[in-house]
């Protein structure tokens, strides 16, 4: 009756969870006996938190619940509101038995910053890990700022939007490997059991020399907040003008969010770059928009982007944000052997691996501090801005209906980040890309 | 916190009970007792009957479930039993209909995909229309998680989701759709039998009635594809496991008298976001796991791949295995004529 352990028996979850979490607790328990490389002559690990919305506060809890000695330290984000609803959230937290447990503690008396520069005073703070969670815009300013002044990093994903963005990250990588910092990023794919071992399985040939692949996002339309500010009394009170209105709409313009293709799809193509070990050299994309709404900026709807990889392999990427349409999410690999759906964990339609037992959000902080204690290397930063140039490389193909190559998307001069920016400047949302006509810059 | 845990118990609440049923062969249990209940008002018979969603033409089927007294719980002996499926104890329930499937994407889709709802509504005590009912937030990802849409069990939604769409589909029907109560379900779920399964105590049978982890290759299947109960109910085990109204308490049986018969007991939530109960197992679970006993609590690990926070109060990115079925009392019972789900975004997890 019984079948063998690779199913995803929620009963067996179930239990695996209570045992899982005793055997997570002893590993932290050894990991803190060793002696203290790299956290600043303090074995705690004392968090900076930029960027505070659903995500900041999201990781922030993650980092909570990932190891002992760790304490929140500093909180910073460009609105007031949300510095507040972080503080709120993990106030609240830090009271619940699992925080009290681990011995951590949310200490930011003092530490609350808000504003366009609260990134600066978050990194000065006395922060020795900063966690990097604005919209993806400010993220190569944010990551160039925290890697000068040689802080260990978890950066959310996507790194950047554009050509320039990635080129400064770049720089950042190659300072932090000079400086020895740790640096892990949230394409926590990468920290997902399953993942990983189905992954391995490819790297050692499971189904010989990949030849192709074909990978989805695909899903309802997402959100926009302006239709619900008149609900927000103390939103619309920070919102100054152009520029703090689409930091607050953020998703839905390309200068902040790089469109879905980046800041979505970048799972499935990072999962792509992952198992092929290496990244497209040009991408040729479709898509457009068919809302009309202007609280959606000026973001597409969907894309469909043709990579091509080296050796002469295509391989096929779609992502679409509308509703009422078949979706679809997950990454299939295609080899000389067979086939591999990625997120399915099956290898020619054999399952390989059990769905994890801990969340893989919780477990990219476990790593990360984990390397920072026992000083072994540990830096993303290079593999997540390139699974992102590749979505920002589809996004410019689809964007100007050109064929666009990996150094063209590198070396690409557009800069979306207005300069001088203020909340209360003019910025008019940009206009939507027409294929054809818009010129890559 | 103000407590709103409350038993529902029989003794103080007698003046509630029904007529017997006119349908002897449907009747459970009640001939074995010695004093049976006075009847008040009589309720209506019920009968089976197809409701459209007003303005689609989407229908789905109830199931007429006749009252009457079981036992509820499991004995010592049953085989794969688990401590919370006890003390068995004799309770009464009212007549209801039971949805004959578990509830599928193609109604759940009405209540949210064209206009899903947006993070801070509020809604009223009493909405007028159903569009006042507050609705899912878009969720990231494949809501279906590849599991089929058409024909399938919604699944991967949490409690106050299902809460809420019983909500919409009552205002929008003028019927009064809910959860189950636990009591509920498991009446219904043994239609009348004392085996650890419907069909009796061999779970190689198991396969003839239910998608589970033995034959569904960890997938869904269009609802009805297996054979019914004794009471026409399809899927009661496996494919989705089932969300019943009541919060989860691991001993919560130990607080019903086991010589005197309850009455329509059911542990009333609080506003907490778990545990709730979950009932019949599902495409993942063993037979152990699929008897009409088996109890499960919802937890925050069904959402543990949810990154934001405050976490999705409608989506559950690890919960693909639990869905629902609605049922419709004939005459509902006190405490859950006004009784709907508090949580918010605010609300604590445990």
């Amino acid at each position: 009756m019984s079948k063998p352990s690779t199913r995803p028996n929620s009963a067996t979850r179930r239990d695996f969870l209570k045992s899982s979490a005793v055997a997570a607790g002893a590993a932290v328990a050894t990991q803190l006996s060793l002696p203290s490389v790299h956290a600043a002559g303090s074995d705690v690990i004392k968090v900076g938190v930029i960027g505070c919305g659903g995500r900041g506060s999201g990781a922030a809890e993650d980092v909570l619940r990932s190891a002992k000695g760790v304490t929140i330290h500093a909180l910073g984000d460009v609105f007031k509101f949300r510095v507040d609803g972080a503080r709120n959230h993990l106030d609240r937290l830090a009271k619940s038995d699992k925080i009290k447990e681990l011995g951590n503690t949310v200490d930011v008396d003092g530490r609350c910053f808000v504003g366009l520069d609260a990134y600066k005073q978050v990194i000065d703070s006395g922060a020795n890990y900063i966690i990097l969670a604005t919209t993806p815009g400010f993220r190569p300013t944010h990551l160039e700022a925290a890697v000068a002044a040689g802080k260990n990093i978890f950066t959310e994903k996507p790194v950047a939007v554009d050509g320039p963005g990635i080129r400064k990250v770049c720089a950042a990588y190659e300072e932090a490997q000079k400086k020895g910092l740790h640096i892990a990023a949230g394409t926590q794919r990468r920290h997902q059991a399953p993942y990983l071992e189905t992954i391995k399985r490819i790297h050692d040939g499971a189904i010989g020399d990949l030849v192709g692949g074909q990978f989805y996002w695909n899903q309802n339309i997402l959100w926009e907040h302006i239709s619900e500010l008149s609900k927000h009394p103390e939103h619309k009170a920070e919102i100054t003008g152009d520029v703090a209105l689409q930091i607050y709409n953020w998703y839905n313009y390309t200068w902040l969010c790089g469109d879905h293709i980046v800041e979505q799809h970048v799972h499935n193509l990072d999962v792509m770059n992952w198992a092929f070990g290496t990244h497209p050299v040009s991408a040729v994309g479709m898509g457009f928009r068919t809302r009309t709404d202007p609280n959606y900026g000026h973001i597409y709807d969907f894309f469909a982007i043709d990579f091509e990889m080296p050796k002469g392999i295509h391989t096929l990427s779609m992502c679409r944000q509308i509703s009422n349409c078949a979706n679809k999410i997950g990454e299939r690999l295609v080899g000389t052997k067979g086939m591999c759906d990625v997120d399915q964990y099956t290898i020619n339609g054999k399952r390989v691996a059990q769905r994890e037992k801990i969340s893989p959000y919780v477990q990219e902080h476990t790593d990360l501090i984990e390397s920072i204690r026992t000083g072994k290397p540990l830096n993303e930063l290079k593999n997540v801005a390139e699974s992102t140039l590749t979505a920002i490389m589809g996004r410019m193909s689809a964007y100007t209906g050109k064929k666009v190559t990996w150094e063209q998307a590198l070396n690409s001069q557009e800069d979306l980040m207005p300069k001088e920016l203020t909340l209360d400047m003019s910025k008019p949302v940009d206009p939507v890309a027409i294929p054809g006509k818009t010129k890559f810059v | 916190m103000k407590r709103l845990i409350q038993f529902f118990v029989f003794g103080a609440m007698g003046m509630l009970m029904l007529a017997r049923l006119g349908s002897p062969d449907l009747q459970v249990g009640a001939a074995s007792r010695a004093a049976p209940p006075q009847p008040d008002a009589p309720a209506p018979n019920p009968k089976s009957y197809t409701e459209t969603i007003p303005g689609t033409q989407v229908k789905f089927d109830m199931v007429a479930i006749p009252g009457g007294e079981f036992l509820m719980g499991s004995p010592p002996g049953e085989a794969n039993r688990k401590d919370d499926e006890g003390p068995q104890h004799p309770v009464q329930i009212r007549p209801f209909w039971m949805g004959k499937y578990e509830v599928t994407w193609d109604e759940f889709d009405l209540f949210w995909r064209t206009k899903p709802g947006q993070k801070e509504d509020k809604e009223p005590d009493e909405p007028k229309n159903a569009d006042a009912v507050t609705r899912p937030t878009p969720p990231y990802a494949d809501e279906t998680f590849k599991k089929g849409r058409e024909g399938h069990p919604v699944l991967g939604i949490t409690w106050h989701a299902a809460m809420q769409y019983c909500r919409w589909l009552s205002v929008k029907t003028g019927k009064q759709y809910r959860l189950p109560t636990e009591a509920e379900w498991e009446y219904a779920c043994r239609a009348g039998t004392k085996t650890a399964y419907f069909f009796g105590d061999d779970p190689q049978k198991l396969g003839d009635y239910a998608w589970f982890a033995d034959n569904a290759d960890e997938k869904t299947y269009k609802v009805g594809s297996k054979k019914p109960n004794p009471w026409g109910l399809y899927d009661i085990y496996g494919n989705v496991s089932e969300w019943c109204i009541d919060r989860y308490k691991k001993d919560a049986y130990a607080g019903f008298p086991r010589d005197k018969v309850t009455l329509s007991p059911v542990l009333l939530p609080d506003l907490k976001r778990y545990p709730h109960v979950v009932r019949g197992g599902s495409w993942g679970d063993e037979a152990k796991d699929c008897r009409s006993a088996t109890r499960f609590a919802s937890e925050r690990d069904w959402l543990r791949q949810d990154p934001q926070r405050p976490q999705s109060i409608w989506w559950m990115t690890d919960g693909d295995f639990v869905g629902f079925r609605l049922v419709r009392a004939v005459a509902e019972q006190d405490n859950l004529k006004k009784f709907r789900s508090r949580i918010t975004l605010q609300s604590p997890d445990e």
